[in-house]
């Protein structure tokens, strides 16, 4: 977990001047490579982003990378209309609903559990443990038919709680997992101080395992909020009037090409929220990629 | 199954107050308590619906009939679940090995680089989109027009380059002396031989396409023992004779020019044509010949691979998936990468060996575990793909793009309500995991030991 790769620099050996310009002279191909490949990397993202830009009849006319260095062809209409069309708004809001849901249950569930898996001795606790990695790979598929009879039956399908108890239950074994392999890292001196002192299991659990977790937990939650944003296919099963922004525009993918105004908008500012927040907190995305590299 | 080393010991006798009660206590209910949401959440969705699956695929796709094991035999006897298969088999086989083998060498390239922070931002964005915003994003670089798609748009670039597409699109004989069309070849009928002139007229030439800068045509002189002539535009502003090279008509250049011999209709030899339009084939043996325009002149331009369409959807999927995981393996070998002991890289360095070596001899090998890691991960990742499919794929590639888990999908739930079939194609999913589940765990307890 201490590993933060992105902020790490080489180690930087003394050297002669002549040597340091030999060695950039030597690598200079490694640069141009490197380069090459990063903008090949970006170019999609990029495409997306200046086609949504550009009035329907520019997106007829040709490729985006003829507006590129057009600013002037550029406008924000197609993201007007966008916040004037309700049902793209709903989805939206919908879908933050559901990540925030999504996001905050199971991590309180899987944390409780997972204290109890690291810091309570209890008879089969290895078992327990070893089902929850089991169930790690179980896919989301496995679950769709028997669940969608019962959300009906139950009165969740289509609901915003019944998407958000979804996702928390196929959150589960990895936020366990991640947490509980936490949690056990946590010196054994200082959980016994403090029930020497008296402290409960719950006082323990929230003063004591909740605030040492918080970069475990932070990793999590990128997790989440990235996967349940994300979502495609519970929200495709599970909802149909109440879809989030993913499920939602997805139907809108058959008539590609015609409507790329509106298709190309959405699709990029539904990418901008889990970019940002993937950009505000990567550290703990790396070091949640690198703690559990599993699901 | 006590695992003591790793564990805490619990206060021993004397150290907390622990009456008999209270053990018992926190000998179950209390762990009871902590697990009990999580064993609500994993029970109901996870464990029951597991094996309401599987029971679920011993049953008519109504549930109101037990078939046994039916729903397995039209699986395997589907069409598009055996393209899923197939295309799965195909998926495991190159995109786990490619995405580690990319990331390996994304890792060892930003090691020394100062701006890696730059670089594996920009190869993380697609790691951080949804994968719906991913199919839109490939579908605006797949379209097919060149036009459009940039891929298509790179592909012609490339070929620019290499110079395949034909100097024109259409071109009509400006006299009866030559017959053919464009796309089979333009033939002059009268036969020639070493020492003649052939003139090969065209019209119907669109002003655009002669190329800029083009000179005027030239009638060029007999060769002793060779074949010479011109292709020209036999045409200028205000008529002018056709099949005479006349002043103000102009030459077009780099056509291929083809000498056939007798009735033949395969060349012996081929040339193109110079500035002025001229051509000449030196040192021809006698005999007859007959001079042909190549079809490889009239070559269309590149319209565009269709990405999207059938035969090369699979690939266009691909393309998309590792452009979205190859940040994810990246990061792992980096990480991988600044825990090999410098001194041992340095040593090797030291005594001679080259980059190539030391990546090849000890980089790679100490990197093993790590590289297994990320292959494993991705296989995982690989046949659990939904959303690419759904996303990239047009309706009409569906079919040839399909993989296990999108087919489980689209037979329960696109409308077509097959829940017997969809149970038997989820449960076949799960047991292709039952490997990789038997490793974890076995990982778990070795670890725990």
């Amino acid at each position: 977990m201490a590993t933060t790769a992105v902020d790490q620099q080489p180690v930087v050996v003394e050297e002669s001047v002549a040597t340091k310009i030999g060695r950039f002279a030597g690598r200079a191909p490694v640069h141009l490579v490197l380069m090459l490949i990063a903008l090949m990397w970006l170019i999609p993202t990029l495409g997306l982003f200046i086609t949504s830009l550009l009035a329907p009849s520019d997106q007829a006319e040709g490729g985006w990378w003829n507006f590129l260095f057009q600013p002037s062809a550029w406008t924000l209409e197609n993201y007007r209309d966008m916040f004037d069309n309700d049902s793209i708004v709903d989805a939206l809001i919908i879908t933050a609903q559901i990540t925030l849901g999504a996001t905050v249950l199971p991590i309180l569930v899987a944390s409780l559990a997972a204290y109890a898996l690291a810091w309570i001795e209890f008879p089969g606790r290895d078992w327990v443990f070893l089902t929850v990695i089991a169930l790690l790979l179980v896919p989301i598929q496995m679950a769709l038919i028997p669940m969608f009879r019962i959300y009906n039956t139950f009165s969740l399908f289509d609901t915003i709680p019944g998407l958000i108890l979804f996702h928390s239950a196929f959150a589960l074994p990895f936020a366990i997992f991640l947490l509980r392999n936490f949690f056990a890292g946590i010196p054994r001196d200082l959980m016994e101080a403090a029930r020497i002192d008296g402290a409960s299991e719950l006082r323990l659990f929230f003063k004591v395992v909740l605030p040492l977790g918080i970069p475990a937990i932070a990793s999590l939650a990128i997790f989440q909020v990235l996967f349940v944003w994300n979502d495609l296919l519970i929200g495709l099963v599970m909802a149909q009037q109440n879809q989030p922004i993913a499920p939602e525009l997805a139907s809108q993918l058959r008539q590609f090409g015609s409507n790329l105004d509106v298709l190309a908008p959405a699709a990029f500012f539904s990418a901008v929220i889990p970019l940002t927040i993937f950009a505000l907190f990567q550290r703990y995305f790396v070091q949640g990629l690198l703690a559990g590299s599993v699901k | 199954m006590s695992s003591t080393a790793i564990r805490p010991e619990f206060p021993p006798e004397g150290g907390a107050p622990a009456a008999p009660h209270k053990s018992r206590w926190r000998g179950l209910l209390l762990p009871l308590a902590f697990l009990l949401p999580a064993f609500f959440f994993l029970g109901i969705w996870v464990v029951y619906s597991t094996f309401a699956t599987m029971w679920r695929s011993l049953f008519s796709d109504r549930g109101d009939r037990f078939v046994g094991l039916d729903n397995y035999e039209r699986m395997f006897t589907d069409e598009a679940v055996q393209t899923a298969i197939r295309n799965n088999v195909l998926w495991v086989l190159i995109i786990p090995a490619g995405v580690t083998a990319v990331g390996l060498v994304f890792a060892v390239l930003i090691e020394k680089v100062r701006w890696s922070i730059a670089f594996k931002i920009a190869v993380f964005i697609p790691l951080a989109v949804s994968l719906f915003a991913v199919g839109v994003i490939w579908r605006i670089m797949y379209q097919e027009d060149p036009e459009r798609g940039a891929v298509n748009a790179a592909i012609v670039g490339v070929q620019g380059i290499f110079g395949d597409t034909g100097v024109l699109s259409s071109a009509r004989p400006s006299t009866e002396a030559i017959t053919g069309t464009p796309q089979g070849g333009l033939t002059l009928q009268e036969a020639i031989e070493p020492g003649d002139v052939a003139l090969l007229g065209l019209t119907a030439i669109r002003a655009d396409e002669l190329p800029e800068g083009a000179v005027d045509a030239v009638e060029p002189e007999p060769l002793q023992g060779g074949i010479t002539g011109v292709v020209w535009r036999d045409f200028k502003p205000g008529g002018g004779t056709p099949g005479e090279v006349e002043s103000g008509e102009l030459g077009i250049a780099g056509v291929t020019v083809e000498l056939r011999e007798g009735e033949s209709s395969s060349a012996v030899e081929s040339t193109t044509t110079e500035e002025d339009g001229t051509f000449v084939f030196e040192e021809v043996e006698s005999g007859t010949y007959r001079v042909a325009i190549g079809a490889q002149t009239f070559a269309e331009p590149f319209a565009g691979f269709s990405w999207l369409g059938p035969t090369l959807i699979t690939p266009a999927i691909m393309i998309a998936y590792i452009w979205v995981s190859a940040g994810f393996a990246m990061v792992i070998i980096a990480a991988g990468l600044s825990a090999i002991p410098r001194d041992t890289l340095e040593a090797a360095r030291t005594d001679g060996a080259t980059e190539f070596q030391v990546f090849r001899r000890i980089t790679v090998p100490l990197l093993a575990p790590v590289l297994t890691v990320v292959f494993v991960t991705q296989i995982i990742a690989v046949l659990k793909i939904f959303d690419l499919v759904l996303a990239i794929a047009p309706g009409s590639s569906r079919d040839d793009a399909t993989l296990l888990a999108f087919e489980m999908w689209r037979r329960s739930f696109s409308g077509q309500n097959l829940y017997g079939l969809g149970s038997a194609i989820a449960t076949f999913l799960l047991l292709l995991f039952i490997p990789f589940l038997i490793v974890n765990v076995r990982r778990f307890r070795t670890e725990a030991k």
